[in-house]
């Protein structure tokens, strides 16, 4: 698993390595800013679904129904607040 | 909720008895009579009144779709609670007996039944896009596409209103961004002047579809927050949940994407639809107008072509 390699990274360099790893965008996202808008970077609904799954899979988490909303995945930085929201430590370790 | 069963038992019952919905012995799948299809038949005749001049391409499928447009379609990802699939006996003559002595026994004789190529269709449109993404890169003007088949969904239901297989009629438009909305705006207006015109009382509402799990909650509150698709809802069995009878759709490129649909410029499609209820619409003017359809206003069966 591709995020196996930088768990010493802080929560927010693991989500955007994430993203990099997928073509659930249309635009790279080392050229996109933290607070940038992944829908339109090309961010779909459907690969929305799988980010979460993603997301969950790779802190061992599980987001609780009110954090299942559009906005939540909206940004790098909206995720990094959820994640922090459900507990998992964002800073590196 | 055992007031809103008990309403929709009587209402069922009331078809039933009248003769207007023939028992099939399962919840949500029936035969319709003669005077049933009839209104049917006048719906789709308003339906046509309006959208006609529009001039679409009119495809009709039959309620089967190719299983792998379903597995492209995505529809599997977001909705595989309702999904249908047609499987067949596929033995020899020795599976042949084996089958028919569990039968006898009252087992489960379909354990060697193998899934076919074929799936039953979701929605009208489903056998649209690959049709319209075959045809290659859209003119300019994009496409619009009249469709209407049988669909099915896994909702077992005693509501009368919720049928396992009921029918669609849709247009269906392609093109850009602009041109989806566009369409949808404007059958959000014609949409409300039909029901309008059958003396319905109604309101419209955004929604979202009945998606599955904990994605499925995801997918919906996205839906709602982009407003992608509204109700028109008529009141049926109870005015607090009152019936979806005609739903106006936007799925910006989501099947533009899935299908590889293109427009002019070379780029991903936008698409929208809009959706009749057939039966629901039915169900709705049975209720309010009366079992005896030759009592019903002049001004609603002129409507209907009666």
């Amino acid at each position: 698993m591709p995020w196996e390699n930088i768990v010493s990274s802080s929560a927010r360099d693991r989500v955007r390595a994430l993203l990099k790893t997928t073509g659930w965008l249309q635009t790279d996202i080392d050229t996109l800013a933290n607070d940038a808008d992944l829908y339109a970077a090309g961010l779909t609904s459907h690969a929305t679904v799988t980010l979460m799954l993603s997301l969950e899979e790779a802190f061992d988490v599980e987001f609780p129904d009110t954090l299942l909303r559009r906005r939540t995945f909206s940004s790098v930085d909206a995720i990094v607040e959820a994640l922090t929201e459900i507990g998992v430590k964002t800073e590196a370790v | 909720m055992s007031a809103l069963q008990d309403a929709y038992r009587d209402y069922r019952d009331e078809l039933l008895s009248a003769g207007l919905l023939i028992s099939m012995g399962v919840d949500g799948l029936y035969g319709r009579s003669g005077t049933f299809e009839r209104i049917v038949e006048g719906i789709n005749i308003a339906f046509s009144r309006v959208g006609d001049p529009d001039k679409p391409d009119v495809m009709r499928f039959p309620p089967g779709i190719g299983k792998w447009q379903l597995e492209q379609s995505g529809y599997l990802k977001s909705s595989p609670q309702l999904v249908g699939t047609i499987h067949s006996f596929a033995g020899d003559d020795r599976d042949h007996r084996a089958m028919l002595e569990t039968l006898e026994k009252g087992g489960d004789w379909t354990a060697g039944q193998k899934t076919t190529q074929v799936a039953l269709a979701p929605a009208a449109c489903y056998g649209v896009y690959p049709a319209v993404a075959a045809r290659g890169p859209m003119p300019a003007s994009g496409a619009l596409v009249d469709c209407y088949t049988y669909c099915f969904r896994h909702e077992p239901s005693i509501d009368p209103a919720r049928m396992q297989m009921f029918r669609q009629r849709e247009h269906v438009r392609l093109g850009t961004e602009e041109q989806a909305l566009t369409f949808r705006k404007l059958w959000m207006e014609r949409g409300q002047a039909v029901i309008k015109s059958l003396g319905l009382p109604f309101e419209v509402d955004v929604a979202n579809d009945p998606f599955f799990g904990r994605t499925g909650r995801l997918l919906a509150t996205s839906q709602r927050e982009e407003a992608l698709k509204f109700e028109l809802l008529v009141p049926i069995t109870s005015t607090e949940s009152p019936t979806a009878c005609v739903s106006f759709n936007y799925h910006r490129d989501l099947f533009g994407r899935g299908w590889g649909i293109t427009t002019s410029t070379g780029d991903v499609a936008h698409t929208a639809c809009v959706g009749f209820g057939v039966e629901r619409i039915t169900l709705a003017l049975l209720k309010h107008h009366g079992l005896s359809v030759e009592h019903w206003p002049k001004q609603v069966r002129d409507v209907l072509g009666y």
